[in-house]
């Protein structure tokens, strides 16, 4: 029998915190793949991120510069790290960090042999939260009206047009629901300060959200996708829970999604449903979710899937899943010692 | 009304939604219920087989499942 190629994969995303990135679960679907091994590198950007401890997920983390560091400082890590890790995959999971990512794909991949599956800057900007309602009308999927504002005092008039509460949104992160429209102000003064402007103000739907996790290959066809609602949620808006959900018609949607834009890799898609059985498009996260790990457990994993794609092998393409899977999220104490926190804090490396 | 053909309904008495994700859970008699239901039994027939199984009258059967079958249908488990 032949034995198993063992790729070396570098992940972002390694803060499992109460606001989890999906860095720790996509490394779970990596570990879980059946077609290949792996190494994993992990990318930090924070020292008490806990994905840089758990020693059985990741061989082996380096600290990276921030988004806003740039492009170019950013290709000098990566190259030193590359040419002591020679990264075979590399799966950025931040929103916040995905514009560097794909400005430099095309770099990575011809100098330092890096692949990456990430959307085009194009795909990657136009399903941009501020731009999510043209994209609705050009792709013939219902999303709620929104407005983007600059200043406050644009809340007022609009408060008057979609009736309250509504929805004042952050372009990266954070949704906070204002009942009235001084509220609407406090939460504009606060989004804006934490994620700068243009702050979106959307109307608000009663309904249930549901979710979908998937993965496109960039010519229309859907490599996975799987369903799945909130059970439980933190205060932060976080699933702490969920389960995957039979919904024909939610799947139909995100193949027409797919096929339209022509999406190259990984999705989430946040839609509200309706009680009348309509489905509104709420944010397309143009990443893996911190749910990832769920559609593994469910029968798709797509982000083997994806690896395989990349490195030309031959890959699954998914349609089938188990329904009424279940997540359930869990906080757990790493003991760690002094020595290895010293380490990624002055040498940026564990 | 029929209650909807993917709900799963286990012994004892735990009902799944696959739709909504939605979980509940009933008590016997709603579950004796559900299952009549789920074999098709007509209202009529499912007021006789209760009330013979246990000591109510007919109306009282007749009120509780009118809203047994109005709560069903809130939480969008009936067709």
């Amino acid at each position: 029998m032949l034995e198993k190629k063992k790729y070396t994969i570098a992940v972002t995303g390694l803060n499992a915190i109460d606001s989890p990135g999906p860095g720790i679960p996509l490394i779970r679907a990596l570990r879980d793949a059946e077609t290949f091994n792996v190494r994993i590198i992990g990318l930090s950007y924070e020292t008490l991120e806990p994905g840089i401890y758990m020693h059985d997920l990741v061989d082996k983390t380096y600290q990276v510069p921030y988004p806003t560091a740039g492009i170019d400082v950013l290709y000098d890590r990566i190259e030193y790290i590359n040419s002591i890790e020679n990264i075979d995959f590399l799966f950025p999971n931040f929103d916040a960090e995905l514009f560097n990512y794909i400005k430099i794909q095309e770099k990575f991949e011809k100098e330092l042999k890096i692949k990456m599956v990430l959307p085009t800057i194009e795909q990657f900007e136009a399903r941009h939260k501020v731009n999510l309602f043209d994209y609705g009308k050009t792709h013939g999927i219902k999303v709620p009206f929104s407005r983007m504002i600059f200043t406050p005092q644009e809340i007022f008039p609009i408060a008057e047009e979609f009736t309250l509460p509504l929805v004042v949104k952050g372009k990266f992160y954070d949704a906070k629901i204002a009942y009235t429209s001084d509220q609407a102000v406090q939460h504009f003064h606060k989004i804006a300060a934490q994620w700068g402007l243009p702050v979106l103000i959307q109307e608000y739907l009663r309904g249930s959200e549901v979710n979908v996790c998937g993965a496109g290959d960039g010519k229309g066809n859907l490599i996975g996708a799987v369903p799945m609602r909130k059970l439980y949620i933190t205060d932060k808006g976080k699933a702490w829970s969920g389960v995957t959900i039979e919904d024909e018609k939610l799947i139909e949607i995100t193949q027409k999604l797919v096929a339209k834009t022509k999406w190259k890799g990984p999705f989430e898609l946040e839609f509200m449903k309706t009680s009348e059985d309509d489905y509104y498009l709420i944010e397309i996260n143009p990443r893996f979710p911190a749910w990832c790990y769920l559609p593994v457990g469910a029968g798709q994993n797509q982000v083997e899937s994806l690896v395989n794609m990349a490195m030309g092998n031959e890959y699954k393409i998914f349609d089938t899943y188990e329904v009424g899977k279940m997540f359930i999220r869990y906080s757990y104490d790493l003991i760690v010692e002094m020595k290895e926190f010293e380490k990624i804090s002055t040498i940026g490396e564990l | 009304m029929k209650i909807k053909k993917n709900i799963a309904l286990s012994d004892s008495g735990f009902i799944f939604n696959p739709s909504s994700g939605d979980s509940y859970s009933i008590n016997p008699i709603g579950n004796k219920i559900l299952q009549f239901m789920k074999d098709d039994k007509t209202e009529e027939e499912i007021i006789q087989l209760i009330t013979e199984e246990y000591m109510i009258d007919k109306d009282t059967v007749e009120k509780d499942l009118y809203d047994f079958k109005n709560m069903l249908k809130s939480y969008k488990l009936m067709d």
